[in-house]
């Protein structure tokens, strides 16, 4: 009799306690999940201007956004995000966000940021896991290195110096590691032929679902 | 009453210190300490928990019958860390983006239910509060200890990042060098680290034994 009272009171107490966690957490959720959600969007938009380089646009670039599921001709065999970007109406560049394998150490996820025309505007390193103090330097925070593309195309420097200088190619590397920006420029030149071929395609396709 | 406060914080930030002496909570502690900011923003975290928790604990301990004492905690420490996430994620979104898993992972740091266990579930509001925060100090300044000597020896720089916890501070930290060495930011460098931290703090203690 005694064993039952205690478990009674042992299971009674745990409901108590559940239900005011349950109720503890339920009111920090909703006094919090406006600000999550606004941070998120922020996120997402402040890691995709910079790599326009200032470049003048219509509206917030994170709306147009456009998914291509592999397979499909850009770098990586993961889903590549597409953002179309439009001034005063017109297709203006366009934000390609790939997957470079052959890291250092895993998968490079980069952002390449192409005017109409074909030319960089600008690239940036979304997320990696590059060894910190040497593969690290491809983020703009910690190095020029990343900034060198700006204005470049796949006729300025011609398709073969798409390579590091120990290379023969055309671009700076950094000290201490030639693998990451091995990846990461094979990642831009793939992503730059790819444009160059579908370009016409990608800015037809609607500007749909995506946006709310 | 404030020699005896003197004396726990004595306790807790150095003779009992849950980091060095204690070895509790070693995963975070040994992970997020790359730089100053990561450990001090950790460090807040778990104290905010640690009292917390502790409060709870002592609260309850008029009614909560000794056979549900640990799964009550455990439920009661998950929530308050769910509800520290979802905080971080409104306010800090760089420091959330910057310790990661870490802040889920404060659930599972023992010297938040050994305090609860131990100490809060047998003694009054206020102690416990005490008890909160000396240790919640003691853990956090080992992280910032450890931090601060990592990211001045591993990246050469002092104080980086610090916006992501004070948003309104424009301060990027002093690069005293080019590069530091590696190693100490890497995971190695972490158990190094730690090693050289108890072993000053055995040496300090054993030369005033001496003196004394």
């Amino acid at each position: 009799m005694t064993t039952n009272h205690s478990a009674v009171r042992a299971v009674l107490t745990m409901v108590v306690i559940a239900t005011f966690c349950a109720i503890l957490i339920a009111a920090t959720h909703h006094w919090t999940a406006d600000q999550i959600a606004a941070n998120e969007q922020a996120r997402l938009e402040q890691s995709l201007v910079p790599a326009l380089a200032g470049l003048d646009f219509d509206g917030s670039v994170s709306g147009s956004l456009m998914v291509l599921q592999p397979p499909h001709d850009l770098p990586g065999d993961d889903a590549a995000e597409i953002y179309r970007v439009y001034a005063d109406g017109e297709p203006a560049a366009a934000l390609i966000a790939v997957t470079a394998r052959g890291g250092f150490s895993g998968p490079i996820r980069i952002l390449v940021g192409v005017h109409y025309d074909g030319t960089v505007t600008g690239v940036r390193i979304l997320e990696h896991q590059e060894t910190p103090g040497l593969g690290d330097k491809i983020e703009s925070k910690r190095s020029r290195w990343v900034f060198q593309f700006d204005e470049r195309s796949l006729a300025d420097p011609t398709m073969e110096s798409w390579a590091i200088r120990a290379d023969g190619g055309d671009f700076d590397q950094i000290t201490g590691a030639s693998v990451t920006p091995r990846a990461v420029i094979k990642a831009i030149r793939d992503t730059l032929i790819y444009f160059n071929v579908a370009r016409d395609e990608l800015f037809a396709a609607p500007v749909a679902e995506a946006n709310e | 009453m404030s020699a005896n406060v003197a004396q726990r914080l004595k306790s807790g930030l150095w003779q009992d210190n849950p980091g060095l002496v204690q070895l509790l909570g070693l995963p975070p502690l040994l992970a997020v300490t790359t730089s100053f900011v990561n450990g001090l923003g950790l460090g807040l975290a778990t104290l905010t928990v640690l009292v917390l928790s502790n409060v709870m604990a002592s609260a309850t301990r008029g009614w909560l019958a000794a056979d549900v004492r640990v799964p009550a905690y455990v439920l009661i420490i998950a929530s308050l860390v769910t509800c520290i996430e979802l905080i971080f994620k409104a306010w800090f979104p760089a420091l959330d983006n910057s310790l990661g898993i870490f802040i889920p992972l404060i659930v599972a740091n023992g010297a938040i239910i050994a305090r609860a266990e131990t100490f809060a579930s047998h003694n009054n509001l206020a102690d416990s509060i005490i008890d909160g925060v000396v240790m919640g100090l003691g853990f956090a300044m080992a992280l910032m200890a450890l931090g601060f000597f990592r990211e001045l020896f591993g990246q050469a720089q002092i104080l980086g990042d610090l916006d992501s916890l004070f948003r309104h501070i424009q301060f990027d930290g002093i690069q005293i060098a080019d590069q530091g060495f590696l190693l100490l930011v890497l995971p190695p460098g972490a158990f190094i680290t730690l090693a050289l931290a108890i072993a000053a703090k055995k040496a300090l203690d054993r030369r005033k034994k001496r003196r004394a």
